[in-house]
């Protein structure tokens, strides 16, 4: 039991220390989009969504796991889809270059 | 090999590709692949979820997804550009909500008697419905400001603080309560006073700071997640969410760091309510220079050099595109144009860069302020356009003011200075700006959009 905590303390500290290492060097630019994408990555609660929703018996569990579930959902899609939203827009685009370029500063 | 350790190997991957996932984003190159990898990550661990033994109301679960799909994809798609701050504060909230109902319903609902939980048990279950709560409500409180349903200022009130801290303390004082003895009403008061403080504590901060309180914010369902993987005995739910929770503190502080502030000033000094401390006080009677679209146009079309400073006023005017076609208006002049892009113009961190991009102005024409500052004093004329607070020299010169110490872009170096802004009104930090009242400043009011088009022929003609 107390061997089993352990374990996922172990994940957890690790997991923290990586979580802070792995943005440590992020542009400015990026802070907004960081901020939803990692918005999206815990969405990764609809897991425990479903599973909770997956154990429910009787009207009242099984109406609050579908309120669960749909929360849930809106936090990955949602996340996702905006995120995706926001690097589009990052996309070098080649063709609109050329409209300001070739002329010489007087 | 069993099922379930297939399951485990999945879920490892999944955790892979999350980390991976930031990684990614950490980079402007990456960034899209990032995200996209992350999606991979989470479409493999839910639908591998669903091989786990004793999953039953698969048509409840299916119906919960659905409608979530249903709502959120369209949302997402199709709000502007502007509106994306408050839906990211949106889709974090739900996202605190369903971390704190999980964790309600598997301590509600246990077949088993409450005192067989150990104390770690619940602990973990607590945590998960106080942090999350606080990031539900305050959440909707951020967004509700950016939304501008309540106005975006500080909202203070006598013995605020005092209140928090009462309220901050009889939640610490109910978690102490329910370890000794678990008990579902005091269970259920925890769980109104965590509703109540994330409203509380968010009510003060303005709505120019909002960014900073959404990156909080969500730090606290990653850890709110987190706790419901200790709860459920997940590991996947351990690791995402501790890696939002470590990520998003680091990224609140840098993005704190980035307007000059600590995070402690941004929760707690209620900023704006010191406005009139600062020195701008004497400014009745001061006279302000408008021009008209035609003089200005002149002026710009026969400078050398032009840095198009944008701030809010140009997303919401929806703007972009014509700022893109009066730069290149002016290019095809041979006047040199660049784009001064402050870290915090607008009403998130690179909020001008997604903007501008979108208008496809080339990439390699914004520069980052230091770099624009170190050649505003060889500029012509600084356009403002929309921005207020990320000018405003105050920041620099006098310590009174509530945005003291935050960089600015230094327009004042630069010959000339012309603000489009739709009136006198102070930008969203509620402060006077002296700038506006400089000599070599000249106002052009309108809708910004407006005066961009207004230029455009002007220039054309000039």
């Amino acid at each position: 039991m107390s061997s089993g905590i352990l374990q996922f303390v172990t994940v957890f500290v690790l997991a923290a220390f990586v979580g802070y290492e792995v943005i440590s060097k992020v542009p400015s630019i990026l802070h907004t989009p960081l901020m939803s994408g990692t918005n999206a990555i815990h969405g990764i609660i609809l897991l425990g969504a479903i599973l909770t929703c997956g154990a429910s018996h009787g009207p009242l569990q099984i109406t609050l796991g579908i309120i669960v579930v749909i929360l849930a959902t809106l936090n990955v899609v949602g996340g996702f889809v905006v995120t995706d939203r926001m690097l589009e827009m990052f996309k070098a685009k080649p063709a609109a270059r050329d409209a300001g370029k070739g002329s010489q500063p007087a | 090999m069993s099922l379930g350790t297939g399951r485990d190997i999945v879920y490892l991957v999944a955790a892979v590709c999350f980390i991976l996932a930031m990684k990614g984003l950490s980079s402007p190159k990456r960034a899209r692949a990032g995200n996209l990898l992350g999606a991979a990550g989470m479409i493999v661990a839910i639908a591998i979820t669903f091989t786990t033994p004793g999953i039953h109301n698969l048509w409840a679960i299916g119906l919960g997804m659905v409608v979530g799909i249903a709502v959120g994809a369209p949302v997402a798609r199709r709000v502007k550009m502007t509106a994306m701050p408050q839906l990211v504060a949106a889709f974090n909230g739900v996202g605190g909500a369903a971390a704190a109902l999980v964790s309600i319903m598997h301590f509600s609902f246990s077949p088993v008697s409450l005192s067989t939980f150990a104390t770690y048990q619940v602990f973990e279950v607590i945590f998960g419905v106080v942090v999350g709560s606080i990031s539900f409500t305050g959440s909707i409180i951020a967004f509700s400001k950016l939304q501008e349903i309540m106005p975006g200022r500080p909202i203070t009130y006598p013995a605020q603080q005092p209140v928090n801290a009462v309220v901050a303390l009889g939640i610490v004082g109910c978690i102490v309560a329910v370890l000794v003895d678990p008990t579902k009403i005091v269970m259920l008061v925890v769980l109104v006073l965590a509703l109540l403080f994330g409203v509380a504590f968010t009510l003060p901060v303005g709505g120019a700071d909002a960014p900073v309180l959404i990156a909080l914010l969500n730090s606290f369902t990653g850890l709110a997640v987190a706790a419901t993987g200790f709860t459920l005995h997940s590991n996947v739910l351990i690791v995402a969410g501790t890696l939002v929770g470590a990520s998003g503190m680091l990224l609140t502080r840098l993005m704190s760091q980035a307007m000059g502030r600590s995070i402690p000033n941004i929760l707690f000094s209620a900023f704006g309510s010191v406005v009139t401390s600062s020195g701008a006080t004497e400014k009745e009677g001061r006279s302000v220079k408008s021009g008209t679209p035609e003089d200005i146009g002149v002026l710009l079309a026969y400078s050398n050099r032009v840095a198009i400073v944008p701030g809010y006023g140009l997303a919401v005017a929806q703007a972009q595109h014509v700022a893109r076609e009066l730069a290149e208006t002016l290019q095809k002049r041979g006047v040199d144009v660049f784009y001064a892009i402050h870290p915090v113009a607008g009403r998130m961190p690179g909020h001008m860069n997604v903007l501008l991009a979108e208008a496809n102005v080339p990439y390699e024409e914004l520069k980052e302020m230091d770099h624009a500052n170190s050649e505003m004093s060889t500029v012509d004329v600084a356009l403002v356009v929309g921005a207020n607070d990320v000018v405003n020299p105050a920041a620099k010169n006098s310590p009174g003011s509530p945005i003291y110490g935050m960089p600015i872009i230094e327009v004042s170096l630069a010959k000339a200075v012309i603000f489009l802004k739709r009136s006198m009104r102070p930008g969203f930090a509620g402060i006077d700006n002296d700038l506006l009242y400089d000599d070599k400043t000249t106002m052009l009011f309108g809708d910004a959009k407006d005066s961009l088009t207004k230029l455009v022929s002007a220039v054309a003609s000039a």
